[in-house]
């Protein structure tokens, strides 16, 4: 155990720099794998980098994601934490995620595969239409998630434009956004889904919004407000990290010699491409999602106390070496992959089956449609999204 | 769904199964339903097979992605969920 330094090295440790991993992560998984970080809102937080002390403070109910809410805990963020199903707890929280998670499961997700692929090969049809090279983030990666979460939830394709440019504000850091700018773009994101659902209620459509409503309206399952956020809370969920996600895996694959070969001459590799994907690739700028702790609970060998905070990072699990072999390998062929990018526990990611049939046939079809792919600048050339929670290329220019 | 109320008649047992060939360890039922589930190596089992009507455990269930997850009323083998 080192010495608390005082005050607390300030995070995130520094820049985050195209899809790299501080190397101080892994140094503190060593040395001081349960540490004491300043976060940029809210103060100090415990910050944990170990597969095993993560799943804990994921499944343990001692942590608490609700004593979060209207709180100023330790934060990546400006926002303060309003009420939604990833600031719930049990049994609240399982209120919301019953009424949802029937139009997620395994099974009815993969009756969407064919849908899916026909969405996937209408914009790679686009993507030939554009002529070389073309940007594969704005013709593929980014309309995929938003066409597919937009069908399944109902929202009309005239809006697509509006709710992308306010969630892409209220996801911001606040770098270079203001805290008002990204209040209001939540409000508008608010204010466009209740004018929604009141249009929905007067004419039903068969899609997830309306079945929502139904629940609320007749079986009086959760109230207008929680209906709205659960709704701009999937909307938003749904597209920005996959959408990113894609880039970066797309990314990941076409700057490393002979990666993109593989799947195209072994299209059977792309299920488990994309789950080694998933562990490898960072989402998020930093550790977040603060969980606090309702009594003291040792963690690791340290005691959190009672009120403190704990930030997570589902990749800074996914690198810990005592459970993935060379683990900052992108290793195509990794057999054992019990990652956790889509987090643990009650949170568990709600959309990992829609996820991974969206990024299985995205990046198959793109195999075999585009055996030649490759970017069409240097690695180092590939710009990153700036002043934004979910990292990812902001242009992606390739030839094939 | 079967109306939980209805099971929940004094002195009913439910029976909980997790089918491991599908169970992919998100824990999601161990934080919904506390105590009634254990996770270990990626997998999920039981702590008791057979229990008193507990909701916690329906919500469970009902929020398995893998439907994994088996509630049954084991005096008449109607399964209370998840829901068909
Ligand atoms: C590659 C894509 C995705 C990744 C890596 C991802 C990752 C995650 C992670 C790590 C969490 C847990 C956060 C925490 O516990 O702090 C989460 C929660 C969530 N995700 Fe995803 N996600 C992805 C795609 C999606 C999609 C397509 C949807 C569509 C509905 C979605 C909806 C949600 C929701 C609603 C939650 C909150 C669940 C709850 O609190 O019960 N995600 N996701
Ligand atoms: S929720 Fe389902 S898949 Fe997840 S651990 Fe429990 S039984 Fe397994």
């Amino acid at each position: 155990m080192t010495t608390a330094e005082h005050p607390a090295p300030s995070y995130p440790f520094g820049p985050s720099e195209g899809l790299d991993l501080h190397p101080r992560y892994a140094e503190l998984r060593r040395e001081d794998p349960v540490s004491r970080v300043t976060m940029p809102y809210g103060g100090e937080a415990w910050l944990v980098t170990r597969y095993d002390d993560i799943k804990v403070v994921l499944a343990d109910s001692r942590f608490s994601r609700a004593a979060t809410v209207g709180q100023d805990v330790p934060r990546m963020r400006p926002p303060i934490e309003s009420e939604n199903i990833l600031s719930m707890d049990p049994p609240d929280h399982s209120r919301l995620r019953k009424l949802v998670s029937k139009a997620f499961t395994v099974r009815r997700i993969e009756e969407l595969r064919p849908r899916v692929q026909i969405m996937v090969d209408e914009l790679v049809d686009d993507l030939l239409d554009a002529g070389q090279p073309a940007d594969l983030a704005k013709t593929v990666a980014w309309p995929l998630p938003v066409r597919v979460i937009s069908e399944l939830l109902g929202v009309p394709k005239e809006d697509r434009d509006n709710f992308r440019t306010w969630t892409g504000l209220a996801l911001a850091t606040g770098n270079e956004t203001t805290p008002e700018q990204i209040e209001e773009a939540l409000n508008q994101l608010l204010g466009y889904m209740g004018g929604l659902i009141v249009q929905r209620r007067e004419k039903p459509t068969d899609d997830l919004l309306s079945g929502l409503i139904q629940a609320r309206d007749d079986g009086d399952k959760l109230s207008e407000q929680e209906l709205i956020v659960l709704a701009v809370t999937l909307l938003a969920a749904g597209h920005e990290t996959t959408a990113n996600q894609i880039g970066s895996h797309v990314y990941q694959l076409l700057t490393r010699e002979g990666y993109w070969q593989r799947l195209v001459d072994d299209p059977e590799l792309v299920p488990g491409a994309v789950e080694e994907l998933l562990r490898h690739t960072p989402l998020s700028v930093g550790a977040d999602n603060a969980r606090v702790a309702l009594e003291d609970v040792e963690v690791g060998g340290r005691l959190i106390r009672k009120g403190e905070a704990v930030v997570v990072m589902p990749l800074l699990g996914n690198r810990d070496a005592s459970v993935f072999e060379r683990p900052d390998e992108l290793d195509l062929d990794r057999e054992k992959n019990p990652h956790m990018a889509f987090g643990h526990g009650v949170h568990h990611c709600l959309g990992a089956p829609l996820a991974r049939v969206e990024l299985q046939l995205a990046l198959g079809t793109l195999a075999r449609r585009l055996p030649n792919l490759r970017l069409a600048e240097a690695p180092a050339d590939v710009p990153w999204r700036r002043d934004k929670i979910v990292r990812g290329p902001s242009a992606l220019l390739v030839t094939w | 769904m079967t109306e939980p109320g209805a099971a929940a008649t004094a002195g009913a047992r439910w029976a909980v199964t997790v089918d491991r060939s599908r169970c992919n360890g998100s824990a999601i039922c161990a934080g919904t339903a506390h105590g009634r589930f254990r996770v270990e190596n990626g997998k999920s089992r039981p702590v008791e097979t057979e229990i008193a009507p507990d909701e916690a455990v329906l919500d469970a269930a009902e929020s398995c992605p893998w439907e994994a997850l088996t509630v049954t009323d084991l005096a008449s083998g109607t399964v209370l969920a998840p829901e068909q």
